[in-house]
């Protein structure tokens, strides 16, 4: 007979031992990502010290920090990092005005409210690529449906330098505000019905309703949802590169991508990559810390 | 249970119903007009005032899966009466078919729609694959460290493309894997393997660990255990998993562009690409597209109830 305490004896003189299952289920996911992320990651680190350009024959040249130095000391650079913090603020805070705007409107009774929400998520699903190529054909000066719509005439807006810019971050409200509405819809249905009617006795005003009891309930999963958005707003390339040739809507994602595959200056655009990735992990790092809070309650 | 509503309280009810049907068709209309465009003839498709009833007709998708040229003059009674419906559609746009023999030569497309398939369906069924075992041991066994290589699982998903696309390229080069199959499948596989994990652990954790552990108790192997009981109690959470994983690799576009040109390039990079090349013909362009959201927009209603836990990597389940 078998007692239930015996269970890992008696199952390993059966079969594989649990650790033995556990390093095999485990110990290949790890190699792999090991293998096609960190591997190459600290090659990119090395190159990032050489002058080295992977489009000629020359040698690589050790140059220690000159790369970081030459970019950090570059006003391109710095310029694309400002495009891409106004681009940032722009869309993940048009993103989170339309998308909660549209949650706090849905929370109520609606009917065919499951169909409707499930229509307004699909713009996230989309590819961003096919996406940025359609606004080009919406945002057309001459024929485009929103000229026509706004009544703006010929109106260039993705030629126009300054204009190009909010005209991708407004795709982008598009594409995105249905991730904010999702979670902040979650975030809206789990607040108690008897604290509204708790409201409603003492005859709360309804800004009052709003900012004391709805937002601090809805506050951590927005709080989520604008940290994802920023990072991924952060790391845009697709969209941008798609939709604008304007310098002025050079994310530092487009400049980095130049730098390496047209500008072949493989060992600076290493030291790009770098300093980017290090913004990125310590977003991610603040993301998850959220994440594990939220999941803890 | 509606409580008491007061009348105002129905009032703003009303008005916010109005404004979400309004929203909504706000929100739905670029997805309108880049299907309508696919549905209409070459002239109507950047016309002032932009044209929005129209007979709708299916030549783009005939001109989508053909080469062809511009017609020069109009061709001759004999040809064009001699020629099959949809040839009579291309020759009614000023266009002509071109051919090999008796066979209409292939436009680009297809090959392209086809290498997304089967790179986007590779990719997917190892990272759910690998994702799921993963995810079952870290869900019911004690790993040191844990949290932390939980974090830097994640983290691989959260690295910019183009910042992993520079070494990989190099190593890519060196190995010839530029531009095949295999090159962007390991790339999408590497990708979508922390996000099948962090999924799949949310739905492993919530199968309670007793029904395995009456199965031990009966004689199975661990193995069995996970294959006859964890497997089959997962089943939705490997299925919503599965859709995730291919929606991104099919929707990829940076490390597309970055590591293929021809042989191994997906749709997402081919799509755009065609703007350029000499006149646009928005209609084609729009039947290329919505042949490729269209698989998205199904998935999108499958995995309705899903989408929550799927953006947040598993950790809000609603």
């Amino acid at each position: 007979m078998i007692t239930k305490l015996d269970v890992n004896s008696a199952a390993s003189a059966r079969g594989l031992t649990d650790i033995t299952i556990r390093n095999l289920f485990i110990l290949p996911t790890i190699a792999f990502l090991i293998i096609f992320n960190i591997f190459p990651l600290i090659y990119s680190l090395g190159s990032s010290f050489y002058d080295y350009s992977a489009a000629s024959n020359q040698p690589a040249v050790f140059v220690g920090l000159q790369n970081y130095r030459d970019l950090l000391a570059s006003p391109y650079i710095w310029s694309n990092f400002s495009i891409t913090a106004k681009y940032v603020l722009v869309s993940v805070g048009g993103q989170v005005i339309v998308g909660f705007g549209i949650a706090v409107l849905l929370n109520r009774v609606i009917p065919f409210k499951g169909l409707i929400t499930t229509l307004l998520l699909l713009p996230m699903m989309m590819s961003a690529a096919v996406v940025g190529l359609f606004w080009q054909l919406l945002y057309s000066p001459s024929w485009g449906p929103i000229n026509y719509v706004f009544g703006l005439g010929d109106f260039p807006w993705l030629s126009d330098p300054t204009a190009a810019l909010y005209a991708v971050a407004i795709t982008d409200i598009w594409m995105w505000s249905p991730f904010v509405m999702l979670l902040s819809l979650a975030g809206l249905s789990a607040v108690p019905k008897h604290l509204y009617e708790a409201a409603a006795i003492d005859r709360a005003s309804g800004w009052y309703t709003f900012s004391r009891i709805t937002l601090p309930l809805v506050a951590p999963l927005l709080l989520i949802a604008i940290i994802f958005r920023t990072m991924e707003a952060f790391k845009t390339f697709d969209i941008a590169y798609v939709m604008s040739v304007q310098p002025t809507t050079e994310l530092i994602a487009i400049r980095l991508y130049k730098l390496a595959f047209q500008e072949w200056q493989t060992g600076r655009s290493c030291a790009l990559a770098y300093i980017m990735l290090i913004m990125v992990l310590a977003i991610t790092n603040i993301y998850v810390k959220y994440l594990n809070q939220v999941k803890a309650r | 249970m509606a409580a008491v509503r007061t009348p105002a309280q129905r009032i703003r009810d009303r008005l916010a119903i109005v404004a979400v049907v309004v929203i909504t068709i706000i929100m739905l209309a670029p997805i309108y007009w880049i299907a309508s465009t696919a549905f209409k003839p070459r002239s109507l498709a950047t016309t002032v005032p932009p044209t929005v009833f129209f007979t709708p007709e299916i030549t783009p998708f005939i001109k989508l899966f053909t080469k062809r040229v511009q017609l020069l003059r109009p061709v001759d009674k004999q040809t064009y009466d001699a020629a099959p419906w949809w040839e009579k559609l291309v020759y009614d746009g000023g266009e002509r078919v071109l051919k090999v023999g008796d066979q209409p030569q292939l436009s680009a497309y297809p090959n392209r729609f086809l290498n997304s398939l089967i790179i986007a369906v590779t990719s997917t069924f190892l990272a759910v694959a690998m994702g799921t075992i993963t995810a079952y041991g870290f869900s019911r066994f004690r790993i040191t460290g844990e949290p932390d290589l939980l974090f830097f699982i994640l983290s691989t998903r959260m690295l910019p493309p183009v910042v992993v696309a520079i070494p990989m390229f190099l190593m890519y080069r060196q190995v010839g894997l530029v531009d095949t199959h295999i090159g962007l499948i390991i790339l999408y596989t590497a990708f979508n393997l922390s996000f099948s994990v962090w999924l799949m652990k949310g739905f492993i954790d919530e199968i309670p660990k007793e029904y395995e552990e009456a199965a031990l108790v009966d004689g199975y192997t661990r193995l069995r255990a996970f294959l006859t009981i964890v497997i089959p109690e997962s089943a939705t959470g490997i299925a919503a998993t599965a859709v995730f994983c291919f929606i991104t690799a099919w929707n990829e576009y940076a490390f597309a562009l970055m590591m293929t040109n021809r042989n191994a390039q997906t749709a997402p990079p081919f799509i755009p690409a065609q703007l350029g090349s000499g006149l646009t013909d928005w209609t084609t362009i729009a039947a290329g597209s919505v042949l490729f959201l269209l698989p998205v927009a199904l998935f999108t209603f499958l995995l309705r109830n899903h989408l929550l836990r799927g953006v947040t990597f598993g950790a809000i389940r609603k």
